[in-house]
């Protein structure tokens, strides 16, 4: 655990109100979608809100972000409201993908949020491609890019790696090792399971984090991602975590013990995080109160919006496949 | 094309060097990449261009297809305009990930809100004794991937012009050249910048007794067909699609509907290939206006071959197009 020494009030209180936020609307999602206001796949971030909310601090506006089917956390801590992101998941015209994204695919222009990847190991090319662009731009730009422990067995991984050492971009991997790739545990799946060591091996920095602890998570982000901006080329961080909730909606969980979960429950990042807080004296009740007041109304309030919405005219199906060519003029003969 | 009458005659590796040339010339954010790129490629296609742009705009990339593809999003997400390569058609296939899940998707998925304006180059199709994946014709799977154009040239000068508007296109343009044109033809090409509108065929000769649909590398094959069925006095029509996705139906069916008679001809293996989408279409939309069933040229439901001693059995040359077109005749 990382020591409280230093931390202010302010601080730890943003730092819980950013990881309840998560929570309560994750938990809000889970119940939506046995309503089946929320159709399709849903994959909840509960459990690995310490890496979001401790990553994202270290991001500037200017930086971007690439992200993973469990990305709403990600989102709203990037700074998509929680509206956009509810109405989304709706499939309304007034989420931040204007309805087409849906859960796996939340993109957000204003936030440089490039999504929301439904492919295990997509979206990390792009991450290396919008790096390059900005090494070629000479802009001083971070491209993070989040991804879980199964993509460190696809091949796109690799050519990323590779890629990004190679010609020194300014790439920030963030690695969620929650040790399962969806039902296959990590130890089947990776013949190195220490997936930094594996990241070393192209050459760049490469550390592991406790996933569960928001300081070392802030604090590790925030080394590695100065590294990366002041020309130290990619850096690579394994956040070991765990996700307490199934991987979708759909799933049974077969592959994990009940005992397994309880164990790592015992590490909540939310409660951990509460209790040191409050050790420190830096957290009353009334205090506390108030962070889960704060986050709960900000998730009715999404909820209201998203109901409120609007559905896309089946009739624009087939529009914004291609671009559309501007409206013709008239010619003058 | 008014601003620019000077031509030069070039190959179609030529051409397109040119429009390559033309394009990082006047858009700094054009860049251009692959493998063995830097050095001139395979086909020398980007010949001297690394040595003209240098090499932070034209460059090799370590072999890794989907990378390639991949870091092309993002830097066109970036705002820059990639132009890519991927060193033949079939080795593509690491990619598709890329292709099929990405690349196309984002405007739709956003509703236009993100854009991915990348070319990707590759040299495609047989007739030069390159075996097996170094003669695919695989079109008919990228016009599965929605969002992203498909353009195939069948001469020089087409190629400059339609190599210049892919690039300046808003969309993601895969860009097919076939390998057997690259040398064996020289035509007029202007110099500097034009471009030649993309999502449109072309009527590349004209006639009345049958249509032939064709695009790239056969378009020459059913040009010499119509020749010789002309001395017969038949005149056959020939249409140059050009642009697969989006696919000009209005072109194809005015001819289809004057002349009655349609035969589909593409290099690829036959089943699913984007001939039978031709067929399909014309049986869709034109039906009454056919006097005979709609036939295909195509090459055959196997790999291509490896052995150069029967290419030309399996991609489809003047003789069998001539076979087909008698068949309609008589029907």
């Amino acid at each position: 655990m990382t020591p409280t020494d230093g931390l202010t009030r302010e601080h730890g209180h943003e730092l819980l109100l950013d990881m309840l936020r998560i929570r309560r609307m994750e938990e809000r999602c889970a119940e939506l979608y046995q309503k089946t206001k929320i159709r399709g796949f849903l994959h909840l971030y509960i459990g690995e809100e310490a890496v979001a909310v401790g990553a994202m601090r270290a991001l500037t506006p200017d930086d971007a972000v690439v992200a993973t089917y469990r990305e709403h956390g990600h989102a709203l801590i990037r700074g998509v409201s929680a509206e956009k992101i509810m109405a989304e998941m709706y499939g309304k015209q007034e989420g931040c993908s204007r309805g087409r994204g849906g859960s796996m695919h939340l993109y957000d222009a204003p936030t440089r949020f490039y999504g929301g990847n439904a492919i295990v190991g997509g979206g990390i090319p792009l991450a290396v491609g919008m790096a390059l662009a900005d090494k070629m731009q000479g802009r001083e730009r971070v491209s993070a890019c989040f991804f879980g422990d199964g993509a460190a067995a696809e091949g796109e991984f690799h050519e990323s790696m590779n890629l990004a050492a190679l010609w020194h971009l300014p790439v920030l991997f963030c690695c969620e090792n929650n040790l399962y790739g969806m039902g296959t545990g990590i130890e089947r799946a990776q013949s190195e399971t220490r997936l930094a060591l594996r990241a070393a091996s192209y050459r760049m920095s490469a550390w592991d984090v406790d996933g569960m602890d928001v300081l070392a998570v802030e604090e590790a982000t925030r080394r590695a991602a100065e590294a990366v901006r002041s020309g130290g080329g990619p850096h690579f961080l394994e956040f070991r975590t765990y996700r307490f909730r199934a991987h979708s909606m759909f799933d049974p969980e077969l592959y994990r013990s009940k005992e397994e979960v309880a164990a790592w429950k015992e590490r909540d990042p939310i409660e951990l995080f509460r209790q040191r807080l409050r050790d420190a004296e830096l957290l009353t009740d009334d205090e506390d109160a108030g962070l889960e007041a704060l986050a709960s109304d900000e998730v009715e309030r999404a909820v209201a919006f998203a109901e409120a919405g609007t559905w896309e005219p089946v009739e624009d199906l087939e529009r914004f496949v291609l671009s559309e060519p501007a409206p013709q003029r008239e010619v003058a003969s | 094309m008014a601003d620019a009458p000077d031509t030069r005659p070039m190959t179609l590796v030529q051409a397109v060097n040119d429009a390559l040339d033309v394009a990082l010339s006047q858009d700094p954010r054009v860049l251009l990449f692959g493998e063995d790129v830097g050095m001139g490629g395979v086909f020398r296609v980007s010949d001297g261009l690394q040595g003209k742009h240098g090499e932070a705009r034209v460059f090799d990339t370590p072999l890794a297809e989907a990378g390639i593809v991949g870091y092309g999003i993002g830097l066109a997400l970036a705002g820059m305009r990639p132009v890519a390569e991927i060193q033949f058609a079939g080795f593509l296939y690491p990619a598709l990930d890329q292709v099929l899940s990405h690349l196309g998707r984002y405007r739709h998925r956003t509703r236009g809100r993100f854009t991915v304006p990348m070319v990707i180059r590759a040299p495609y199709g047989g007739g030069v004794h390159t075996p097996e994946q170094h003669a695919d014709s695989p079109e008919a799977v990228l016009t599965q991937a929605p969002g992203v154009k498909v353009v195939i040239p069948s001469d020089p000068m087409r190629a400059k012009g339609l190599l210049l508007a892919a690039i300046e296109d808003p969309d993601p343009v895969f860009f097919l050249e076939a390998i057997k044109l690259y040398r064996s033809v020289k035509a007029e090409v202007p110099s500097g910048h034009y471009t030649l509108e993309l999502g449109r065929a072309r009527v590349a000769r004209a006639g009345d007794a049958a249509t032939l649909v064709t695009y790239g590398g056969m378009v020459e094959v059913c040009l010499k067909a119509a020749e010789v069925a002309a001395r017969e006095g038949v005149e056959l029509e020939v249409i140059d699609l050009e642009t697969l996705a989006p696919f000009d139906a209005a072109t194809v069916m005015a001819s289809v509907e004057k002349t009655g008679r349609a035969v589909v001809v593409y290099e690829a293996r036959k089943i699913g290939g984007f001939g039978a989408e031709v067929a399909a279409r014309i049986a869709e939309e034109t039906v009454w206006s056919l006097q005979a069933p709609v036939l295909r040229v195509a090459g055959w439901d196997a790999p291509y071959p490896p052995f150069s001693a029967i290419e030309h059995h399996y991609r489809p040359d003047a003789r069998r197009v001539l076979e087909a077109v008698r068949k309609v005749l008589a029907a």
